[in-house]
């Protein structure tokens, strides 16, 4: 655990106490039985709203309370324990990030205090096919008078249907796989031409396909400069890495405590089977990656807070993390045997939700490749 | 210790910076060769007498060990004023002034376990670098279970009599004086251990180089017949050594960790990629498994940095001992295994050369590091003994019965 202030502990063991309370795992199984096709439980949002989560990263001038990327990472993790579902990532975390990056003071002033209250659901509609490519927008936005349409589809949208705002990555000239050429639009998620389906995805929170069909827009609904939206783009990215990842190191740390739990006290030929060093090497091992990916989420959070350049801390956060899940989840169902592989038991939970996660902004490989090209080679 | 306050720490640091300025002798800018390491004591061969007078400037402040009291021969600094004067010798990319195991792990057990005597005999000339001092732990039979060691110490009255045999004792044939772990009692294992020391050149110690499989021999077989040794060289209590040879342990895992295995040194592994590999079009290591392999060590190698970091920081925040110094010494052995088995890898027969002409030294040093990084996971407790400590220490996780 990083070095924390007395505040930032605080918020820590706030956010321990409400996940294991208000949102523990069974509130995801809740939300799964129940078949709604809600990504989140909007009383339990709500509540997050009044403890002031969601305005984390806000600056005071917008009713957040400018806390930092840190002290957001540290409730995206104590929520990732209990594989809580909610906004954070993609309203507080993500579109908060963009919004302050890029947007005018009208446009922050209009979401921003909404967003740091709860009040708004905001989420970046950015991939469009089976793996996560940026560069590779292809949804169009051609001028139109004033304003632009939008043509396209998004998919893997996180809250996408619940959203008050859609953050959407557009082209406005250049070919797919160009980083220059794209353009950012604030869009209201009730827009006309815009149709919203849910993806039932292996988590149990599943998230939106948006189809855009000739949505019209203002010029005012452009964030940043247009054909430069990569500049805003790739560090809210950034931002998006780092925050799943805090999320990510949360699943897979409560994974292994409730499995050196059960090694400690299933028993097996007459003793617990965590006595066995086949499982204690294991064990061990597993330990030593979570240590490892721990650093690495922390650091990219305190970069983004000293304001560094943290594009391949953010991707080796996120490249870490996603193997440290694959890990967990495996080794969770492995180490529990029969019990593991029963719906009755949450590992199959993580398992599910790690594989989402894996895969959202970018897998393991893709950060590497990132990271490789960042560090020249 | 004082508080120094930003207004001290600066002039110590303005007046650190133009001491060293003075007196970092300019001919140690070139690169340092490997038979230029400075472990002082009696044999040390200085090549370049500056790298001398280099020791005996720092050694006069007591910089060779800065926190050490000044009246050991330290310098007597705090904290802060240590890690200004290690920026300030970064800043300077200064050699090392003196490399001792005196210095990273007898001289902190002797501040916590010796007499004064003791103390006043041995501190300051560790500090001065004059005496190189070697460490007698494992032995043919005692190597994991470094408990079960038999050397034995027995009593003759006014002197103590050493008979047995050390193994993997690191330079012991350049070394002035042994610390030492014996059996002074057969009737009980962790309580019958004594921690001794002695010089090398008693009567009835030989030290024999091993070669290893990477052509250097940096440790030995030593062997002790008949040794006599001066009662007022036991360290603590008889039969107490066990507990100062687990404290010394720390001290080697904490310098092990700092230096990552010296993993730094050689040749780039991107830069020899990319010579002997090629790249493409827009600057990639053309062989797009062997990036993708070197981009995962890469990242791991990263996440272990910064892992040594918040160890550090978390341990001078002072809540004890970080979980992640515990994973430190496994991690360091796997990352330079690593680095430098993909060094080798991207050389191609460049790194598969053993002597001659037809390859830069650089080169020859590739295969060798290798080779010799092997020892990582075995020297000073092996992997499989490190996860044993994890699972059992940190984990809680209990012993098979």
């Amino acid at each position: 655990m990083a070095v924390l202030t007395e505040e930032q502990t605080m918020l820590r063991d706030t956010a321990k106490g409400w996940a294991s309370e208000s949102a523990p795992v069974g509130a995801l199984r809740k939300l799964r039985d129940s078949k709604s096709k809600q990504t989140f439980d909007p009383a339990a949002w709500a509540e997050m709203g009044q403890m002031g989560w969601a305005g984390v990263i806000v600056p005071e001038a917008y009713d957040g309370s400018a806390f930092g990327y840190l002290g957001l990472g540290l409730i995206l993790e104590e929520t990732g324990r209990t594989l809580a579902a909610s906004p954070l990532l993609s309203t507080a975390m993500i579109a908060a990030s963009a919004l302050q990056l890029g947007g005018s003071d009208a446009q922050k002033q209009a979401w921003l205090p909404k967003i740091a209250t709860g009040e708004a659901v905001a989420t970046l509609a950015i991939d469009e096919g089976a793996h996560h490519a940026p560069a590779r927008t292809a949804l169009s936005a051609t001028q139109s008078g004033a304003g632009y349409v939008l043509n396209g589809t998004k998919t893997l949208v996180l809250d996408g249907e619940a959203a008050d705002l859609l953050i959407v990555a557009a082209r406005t000239s250049g070919q797919p796989g160009d980083t220059a050429g794209l353009t950012l639009f604030l869009v209201a998620g009730d827009a006309a031409g815009v149709t919203r389906s849910h993806l039932s995805l292996i988590d149990s929170r599943g998230a939106a396909k948006i189809v855009f069909d000739g949505v019209e827009v203002g010029a005012d609904a452009v964030l940043g400069e247009v054909d430069k939206g990569w500049a805003i783009l790739e560090p809210t990215l950034d931002r998006a890495y780092a925050g799943l990842a805090a999320e990510m190191l949360g699943s897979a740390s409560a994974a292994f405590d409730i499995t050196l739990d059960y090694l400690k006290t299933r028993t097996q030929f007459g003793q617990v089977i965590g006595t066995f060093q086949a499982l204690q090497h294991r064990a061990a091992k597993w330990f030593t990656d979570l240590e490892t990916t721990r650093s690495c989420v922390e650091a990219a959070l305190e970069a983004l807070d000293a304001g560094a350049d943290s594009r391949a801390l953010a991707s080796l956060a996120k490249a870490k993390a996603s193997e440290l899940v694959h890990l967990a989840s495996n080794e969770m169902v492995q180490m529990h045997g029969g019990i593991g592989m029963t719906d009755a038991h949450d590992a199959g939970l993580y398992m599910k939700r790690a594989r989402v996660t894996e895969a959202l902004f970018g897998g393991a490989s893709f950060h590497r490749d990132r990271y490789a090209r960042l560090m020249g080679f | 210790m004082a508080d120094f306050g930003g207004t001290d720490l600066d002039a110590f640091r303005a007046d650190t910076r133009a001491w060293l300025e003075a007196n970092y002798p300019k001919s140690l800018n070139a690169p340092m060769g490997e038979d230029e390491a400075p472990w002082g004591g009696r044999k040390m061969v200085w090549k370049n007498p500056d790298a001398k007078l280099w020791l005996d400037r720092m050694a006069e402040r007591g910089w060779t060990a800065p926190m050490w009291p000044k009246e050991y021969g330290g310098g007597g600094l705090s904290k802060a004023q240590n890690k200004v004067l290690e920026q300030e010798l970064r800043r300077l990319k200064a050699r090392p002034a003196l490399m001792s195991f005196g210095v990273w792990m007898l001289g902190p057990v002797l501040l916590e376990y010796a007499t004064e005597e003791q103390k006043q005999r041995f501190l300051p000339a560790i500090v001065r670098g004059e005496t190189r001092w070697c460490q007698g732990y494992s032995e043919p039979g005692a190597g994991s279970d470094l408990a079960s060691l038999q050397t034995k110490c027995e009593d003759k009255g006014d002197h103590y009599l050493i008979n047995g045999q050390k193994v993997w004792t690191s330079y012991a044939d350049q070394a002035d004086w042994i610390f030492c772990l014996v059996r002074t009692d057969t009737s009980k294992k962790h309580e019958g251990i004594s921690f001794v020391l002695f010089d090398m050149t008693s009567p009835g110690v030989e030290a024999r180089p091993i070669k290893l499989i990477s052509g250097s021999s940096p440790f030995c077989e030593t062997f002790f017949d008949n040794v006599k040794v001066p009662k007022e060289q036991l360290v603590g209590k008889l039969n107490g050594g066990w507990d100062i040879a687990k404290r010394l342990l720390q001290y080697e895992r904490q310098n092990i960790s700092a230096s990552g295995f010296g993993g730094g040194g050689g040749l780039s592994v991107v830069e020899a990629a990319k010579k002997e590999l090629g790249v493409d079009s827009e600057g990639r290591i053309a062989d797009g498994d062997f990036r993708a392999r070197l981009a995962a060590h890469s990242m791991d190698a990263h996440a272990f940095m910064l892992t040594v970091r918040r160890a550090e920081a978390e341990s001078k925040q002072g809540s004890g001992p970080s979980a992640a110094v515990s994973i430190i010494k496994y991690a360091a052995a796997k990352m330079n295994q690593e680095r430098t088995e993909l060094l080798v890898e991207a050389l191609g027969l460049q790194g598969l050369g053993w002597s001659g002409e037809d390859f830069s030294a650089e080169e020859l040093a590739a295969p060798r590091a290798m080779l010799r990084a092997k020892g990582n996971s075995i020297e000073g407790g092996t992997s499989e003994v490190n996860l044993n400590v994890v699972a059992k220490r940190v984990l809680g996780l209990l012993d098979h019965q």
